[in-house]
């Protein structure tokens, strides 16, 4: 019988044949921590009797949602995490690079076929660049840290297959949020999202990340792209391996196959408070917005920036509406900078802030006061995410965002 | 013990905000548990109480301060339809127990309950619900008394 790519990425870290539903302790490649959730999961790693961590060369430190210090609490975490990240020999990018999911395949410390574990849930990001990423508590972390492996149930596999080519203005986000509609928020469910098909063959790897970010929005425990010639060629300079080839067998076994032509696909929204409440944008079109977020791990590349500044063009976004944007990395923010995209948007009214997560998780800045509307680039909706529970939150594409910062409502990006 | 009823898709930061994510003690997280979505419950919750749901609970961030804000409260188990994975294995972890039961629709909020895990079943107004079993493995780190126990006994 044939093997999905999660199986074959299984079997080759547990040294024997691994087939869904086996209960397998798998070796762990990569284990990234953040200033979050890394305080607790040394906290119980230190109770398990931990010393030293496993191989301080596969645990990656940053920190990305709470920097620069924005509270004295906050400051005590940042410098209890480099203290420990010195005593043990760890890389700590520290609040210098970025956010988690943009950092660590920009870094190289990612690689296809790799099983990366992070304490945050987004981690199943890593399937962009064809890894087995997962996201895990911080108690399961602490024993990666201390052991460098963890118990996994191999999962079953929903086979995604997207073919045609995207609309003018219609992109990678639209089709995960048409796919979070139709799937829902639990439909993937301890499974791997496996994204095949002539459409993510042809997706630069910016939109690649896009997609597998979201699969925990359906419940994936990982959403990975077979890596390819667009992966290998994002990966050279960044790792030190040679090209080689994982996809799933032609007789791997799904649970469920999909296809979804992205020719007819139009700019979709999630509409408050669900992220698979996922509606055409002309169902909100008209919806007066005071908060517009361009950034996060899910939307914060420079494509998806160069794609806002070719629709605001010589405008100005809305003064009626505070658009905040934010690089995903500091390579992504260099970028930017350089093509000269950050004085356009800063000319045209936004403000631009330093990579971090930003408003996406509501803890740090960009809060919503109560009866506020967002429009959202990021990837939650859930009520209070972003600020008061009385707040509504949208979630779009950069497109979408763009076109709605500059006319202050919801906006379809094709009609403007 | 009574039941606080939920409905599905509970997420993370309803269950503790992303602002109070700088703090790690179970009891001050207590105190913000469900704040602005369900505010009485941080008020009136009584130790042995029990969180009763639908769908998907906990979706949403690998948060452990979620089941750790729940734990603080005195609950120590969450019986529901269904449980988000990465919430599902952190409860496990930090000692609040996730059980299934498929007939959640049935509990009213502020009955009495009583959940027996190790005999399968939750009891409430007079009538049996049965839990699914816990997977195996699961069941062994339970066994140990979580999973910094489980690490110790390795």
């Amino acid at each position: 019988m044939g093997q999905t790519i999660t199986e074959k990425i299984f079997s080759r870290h547990c040294g024997k044949e691994c087939s869904a539903g086996d209960v397998v302790m798998a070796p762990i490649d990569g284990a990234m921590i953040h200033d979050i959730t890394g305080p607790l999961a040394i906290d119980v790693f230190r109770e398990m009797g931990g010393k030293r961590v496993f191989d301080p060369k596969k645990v990656i430190m940053l920190f990305d949602h709470q920097i620069p210090a924005d509270s004295i609490r906050a400051a005590e975490i940042h410098q209890n995490l480099r203290a420990f990240a010195k005593e043990q020999g760890i890389h700590n990018y520290d609040m210098k690079e970025g956010v988690c999911h943009q950092v660590v395949p920009e870094k190289g410390r990612v690689k296809p076929g790799d099983i990366v574990v992070g304490s945050d849930s987004h981690t199943c990001a890593y399937g962009a660049v064809g890894a087995f990423g997962t996201g895990i508590g911080s108690t399961d972390m602490a024993f990666v840290l201390k052991f460098g492996e963890l118990y996994f149930t191999v999962p079953e596999t929903i086979q995604v297959r997207a073919y045609g080519k995207f609309n003018r203005r219609v992109g990678s986000k639209d089709l995960v949020l048409a796919l979070a509609g139709q799937i829902g928020a639990d439909g993937a469910t301890y499974k791997t999202l496996e994204f095949v098909g002539d459409t993510f063959a042809s997706m630069p790897m910016a939109g690649r990340m896009t997609v597998s970010n979201m699969a925990i929005e359906m419940g994936g425990k990982a959403g990975i792209v077979p890596p390819d010639t667009v992966t290998w060629e994002y990966l050279k300079g960044r790792v030190d391996a040679t090209p080689f080839e994982l996809e799933s067998d032609e007789d791997a076994v799904y649970t469920e196959t999909r296809s979804i032509d992205v020719t007819d696909l139009g700019p979709k929204v999630a509409v408050p408070h669900n992220v698979d409440h996922v509606v055409d944008v002309a169902e909100v079109a008209g919806k007066a917005v005071d908060q517009v977020f361009i950034g996060s791990c899910t939307n914060g590349r420079y494509e998806d920036f160069a794609e806002a500044a070719e629709i605001l063009g010589n405008e100005t976004f809305s003064k009626d509406v505070r658009v905040i944007m934010v690089p995903a990395s500091r390579d992504e923010y260099l970028k930017i900078l350089r093509a000269g995209l950050l004085e356009r948007f800063v000319e045209a009214g936004a403000l631009v802030e330093a990579p971090c997560c930003g408003p996406c998780m509501g803890g740090m800045f960009g809060l919503l006061a109560p009866g506020e509307v967002s429009l959202s680039t990021s990837n939650r909706n859930f009520r209070g995410r972003q600020g008061s529970t009385e707040a509504e939150v949208y979630l779009s594409s950069p497109a979408t965002a763009a076109a709605s910062a500059m006319t202050g409502v919801i906006t379809d990006p094709r009609e403007v | 013990m009574r039941v606080w009823k939920f409905g599905d898709d509970i997420d993370t930061d309803a269950i503790i905000p992303g602002r109070y994510l700088t703090i790690y003690d179970p009891k001050e997280l207590a105190s913000h548990a469900f704040e602005g979505t369900r505010d009485t419950f941080a008020k009136e919750v009584q130790p042995g109480d029990v969180i009763v749901a639908g769908r998907n609970f906990g979706c949403g961030s690998s948060r452990e301060h979620a089941p750790l804000a729940i734990k603080g409260s005195g609950v120590e188990y969450v019986a529901a339809k269904s449980f988000a994975r990465i919430f599902f294995r952190n409860a496990v972890n930090t000692g609040v127990l996730p059980v299934i039961c498929k007939e959640t629709d049935a509990i009213p909020d502020g009955a009495e309950i009583m959940v027996h895990p190790e005999e399968g079943y939750l009891e409430c107004n007079g009538r049996r619900y049965t839990l699914e079993p816990i997977p195996a493995f699961l069941q062994k780190i339970v066994d140990a008394g979580g999973l910094v126990a489980y690490a110790k006994s390795l």
